[in-house]
């Protein structure tokens, strides 16, 4: 790090001290086990799914109520998707895509509470949740094809030989980059996200009277997350289902 | 004037790694046109489409975060 105790002068505006993972009863070590922010925010994040999910779709009411329509229209949109993509074999994985996809919605919607934490602007995050991903389509896809998986990398509809070992090479190193392009997407959006958030913040604090300026900057700014944070989860979701259809139908 | 040479390098390696994001919003704003371009002419197509359009946005954009993450390690991690 360039600039490690925030000396020198000028602006002061730290805008990657917001990620900084601290254990949330005093002292300053993070072992294992230590409860941080990171544990409180995921912890409230599986809290509100649970009160959304659970607790409001408890009346099964047939007129639903604000919160189980909601609820519905969650469920049913993110069902579509993987019926859309990967077909009706897909819908066998959907608890699970349904699972990722609220917790990276709620976590990012969460994240936007002034002063709170984001866990999806962690790398250790985002990586897990990708790495999860990536290991079980790649097990279920050998699982139900076989070395018939392989096909997945080998162009059969490429006119010549050459061209489709040339093929299988770049089909083979952009698999592998899944994971990590998967991870550092959901990452990298947020984490750039909340830090310009806090530089126009900054901004507003070095301006005095004319902080109004840098203020409709961040309400806009605030708008273009809330859609941010919505689309990331959908892309994350998304990508899930793709690749898991590219396991399900290998071949080209 | 203070600091060595070796943090000015990391400083203007780390500017010069956020050009990437320019690629990587010709990319994007290249598939969003093209998308509107298309549902313009066959608007009953479109929506069926629009899985397609945000994976095709999501995978320009990866490009333009890996650029963001080499400004990151360098100015972080180096």
């Amino acid at each position: 790090m360039a600039d490690p105790a925030h000396g020198g002068s000028g602006l002061n505006i730290h805008p990657m001290d917001q990620f900084m993972v601290k254990p949330l009863f005093g002292g300053t070590e993070v072992h294992w086990y230590t409860p941080t922010n990171a544990t409180l925010w995921m912890a409230l994040t599986v809290a509100a799914i649970t009160l959304l999910m659970v607790a409001g779709a408890r009346g099964r009411a047939l007129v639903p109520s604000r919160a189980q329509s909601m609820a519905e229209v969650t469920y049913g949109f993110a069902r579509k998707m993987v019926e859309d993509v990967a077909g009706r074999e897909g819908l066998k994985y959907f608890p699970y895509i349904f699972t990722v996809f609220l917790f990276i919605l709620f976590a990012n919607l969460l994240a936007l509470i002034p002063t709170s934490f984001s866990p999806t602007s962690h790398i250790a995050v985002t990586a897990v949740l990708a790495l999860a991903v990536f290991i079980s389509v790649t097990a279920i896809g050998f699982y139900k094809h076989g070395l018939h998986f392989l096909k997945l990398f080998w162009v059969s509809s490429a006119p010549t030989l050459a061209l489709r070992i040339i093929l299988a090479v770049i089909e083979l190193i952009s698999y592998f980059v899944r994971p990590l392009s998967h991870s550092l997407r959901l990452m990298g959006n947020l984490m750039a996200g909340h830090a310009v958030l806090k530089v126009f913040a900054g901004f507003a604090g070095a301006l005095g009277v004319g902080a109004f300026i840098p203020i409709f900057a961040i309400t806009a700014i605030y708008g273009l997350e809330l859609l941010v944070a919505v689309i990331q989860a959908y892309v994350f979701a998304i990508l899930t289902v793709v690749y898991l259809n590219d396991a399900l139908h290998p071949g080209h | 004037m203070e600091g060595n040479i070796s943090e000015m390098g990391q400083f203007i390696g780390a500017g010069l790694a956020c050009m990437g994001m320019g690629g990587a919003g010709i990319g994007v704003g290249h598939v969003a046109g093209n998308f509107l371009a298309g549902a313009l002419r066959n608007p009953a197509a479109a929506g069926e489409q629009t899985a397609t359009l945000f994976i095709g946005i999501a995978f320009a954009e990866a490009l333009g975060i890996f650029s963001f993450l080499v400004a990151l390690l360098l100015m972080f991690a180096v």
